[in-house]
């Protein structure tokens, strides 16, 4: 296993490395792999070069820094960069160019991480493989004919490669722990709120949030620590102070209550990650958990559900894409109306139109409150599923996925299929609640197995030490 | 459930996407095939449930209007395929003078 960044923090601190250093080994590795790997749209080295030159200089110079001045981190290309392109992995975005930071962006660059570059997705962040990517698909570091899952791929691929191990991603429906499944790496999705999203391309607004990707549930932690807290640029994010999610992985886990869902471990789930699940909770019990039977008895309804939801915000959202302040304008429109039709046929992939098609179907006279409204019901019997579980319990634990990484190309022709490798992971994000995935095990082709661990809203302190004791467990 | 061509062409329009005639009939089957799917959202009675548009409960949030720094006009309009003096330029969006 590669050094943890928090590791790799204490030795730049001690100075027994520079970020120079740093970046002077990793970035001939990194590029060199992405050819293969294609995790990265854009790379920024000579930028990161620089930053970590002012960055050596200033420790040099004794001036006070972060404790995490100086490790690199690659973004998901929904993150807008000043000055750094920032695609989607769309032809809609292919040049724009930010003139602001994200919240989180700028929170990074306070605390002195160095921006590599700027990872793929499936485009605007819909899909669950990165084939969706209007430039190209991510291939799976454990086996290159396999997808990374997404749509954070691009930084799941990344982070589980170690180039480097410090990502963000950003998660509507699972977009950070399916990938993080799928690739062995830790993902991290926190409380709706809880990170600002003010910078973030916008999908569907009620349900993303920005999360981190690491190797070690303590870099996630600590990564959770630098981008959480309110921002008055995001009226959605939770007012009041950070807890200290680094300190919160301190003490044993003696005595929690795990909830295991039946509805999670049913039909649908494919034996050997049942099989390596199993052993996580094993696991979880020697370390003195205690295991309860819970019902979420909803989530047989929370994909179509999600897709009613997420539609028919994405439909909302990308509507500013007309071709006028900014991204793609096609050529020779007679009128805007003209222009905008033509733009938006021109820009956008199939997943991304057919989202958008569903979304203002959805929304449209006569359909509202059958399909919309009737989705916002069950989103309220979703979220009471979970209220009515943690009465029970402390944590959910479920697989992360139905199933290790699949074939590129094996699920393109039927969006469906596509949309159920998300069935544990959507119900997540309809109700606002923070969940992890952290790698359990391998099946019989060395595919990594993902465990999915649930809190209630703001319960990441239990969650990651909850996360972090397992992590050592389990590997040891 | 289904959806028809002639509704998938209406929503085309309204969604502002010039479709193709084989995207039009792709997305009919695809779009009927996901409804079909979700009709299943009807084996619940959700009559004296409520809507959750947004799972954490904030009430509206409000700040004190103070004017801050905007963008530069050069950052503003660099993004645009075409502006002109401090202006985004469109083609034409009514007749008549």
């Amino acid at each position: 296993m590669l050094e943890s960044a928090v590791a790799l923090a204490g030795r730049l601190q001690r100075r027994e490395v520079s970020a120079t250093e740093i970046l002077k080994d990793l970035l001939p590795r990194l590029e060199a792999r992405n050819r293969d790997l294609q995790a990265y749209v854009t790379l920024c080295p000579e930028q990161a070069l620089e930053q970590a030159g002012e960055i050596d200089a200033r420790r040099s110079a004794g001036e006070p820094l972060s404790p995490w001045a100086g490790l690199p981190i690659g973004l998901k290309d929904v993150l807008c960069t000043r000055g750094i392109r920032t695609t989607c992995s769309s032809k809609m975005l292919e040049n724009f160019v930010p003139p602001y930071d994200a919240t989180v962006v700028k929170r990074l660059k306070e605390q002195g991480f160095i921006i590599v570059g700027k990872t793929n997705l499936d485009e605007f962040a819909m899909g669950s493989s990165t084939e969706n990517s209007a430039f190209f698909t991510t291939r799976n570091p454990v086996d290159p004919e396999r997808v990374p899952g997404g749509s954070s791929g691009g930084s799941a691929a990344a982070c589980a490669a170690g180039l480097p191990p410090l990502t963000l991603g950003s998660d509507t429906g699972g977009s950070i722990r399916q990938p993080a499944a799928l690739c062995g790496c830790v993902g991290l999705k926190p409380t709706y709120g809880r990170v600002s999203r003010y910078g973030l391309v916008a999908f569907a607004s009620s349900l993303d949030q920005i999360g981190p990707f690491a190797q070690t549930v303590e870099d996630a932690a600590m990564l959770l620590n630098v981008i959480s807290g309110h921002d008055p640029m995001d009226g959605t994010s939770i007012p009041g102070p950070v807890p200290d999610y680094l300190a919160a992985l301190n003490g044993d886990i003696c005595g929690l209550k795990i909830g295991l869902p039946s509805e999670c471990f049913g039909e649908g789930l494919d034996p050997e990650v049942r099989s390596e699940v199993e052993k996580g909770i094993k696991t979880l019990e020697s370390l003195g958990c205690e295991m309860v039977e819970v019902r979420l008895p909803h989530t047989d309804y929370g994909i179509a559900a999600y897709y009613f939801i997420g539609t028919a915000e994405a439909s909302s959202n990308l509507a500013r894409y007309d071709g006028v302040t900014f991204g793609h304008r096609a050529a020779g429109a007679g009128d805007i109306v003209e222009m905008a039709g033509k733009t938006r046929a021109e820009g956008f992939g199939a997943e991304v139109k057919r989202r958008i098609m569903l979304g203002t179907y959805v929304l449209s006279a006569g359909f509202y409150d059958a399909y919309y409204l009737k989705a916002q019901r069950i989103r309220t019997l979703i979220k009471r599923d979970f209220e009515n579980a943690f009465q029970a319990c402390d944590l959910i634990v479920t697989p992360t996925t139905p199933t290790t990484a699949f074939r590129i190309g094996e699920k393109t022709s039927d969006p469906l299929a596509m949309y159920l490798s998300d069935t544990y992971t959507t119900t997540v994000n309809l109700a606002g609640i923070a969940a992890i995935s952290i790698p359990c095990g391998k099946d019989a082709q060395g595919l990594p197995v993902g465990l999915q661990i649930i809190s209630p809203a703001l319960g990441e302190e239990q969650l990651l030490r909850a996360a972090h004791c397992f992590q050592l467990a389990h590997e040891a | 459930m289904s959806v028809t061509r002639e509704e998938v062409r209406h929503i085309a329009l309204l969604s502002r996407l010039d479709l193709s005639e084989a995207e039009i009939d792709r997305f009919t089957a695809q779009i009927s095939q996901i409804l079909d799917y979700a009709a299943k959202l009807n084996e619940l009675d959700t009559a004296n449930v409520e809507p959750t548009f947004h799972a954490v409960p904030l009430e509206n949030v409000f700040r004190e209007d103070v004017p801050g720094q905007p963008l530069p006009l050069a950052d503003a309009l660099g993004n645009s395929a075409a502006t002109r003096g401090s202006f985004f330029e469109v083609p034409k969006v009514a007749d008549g003078s």
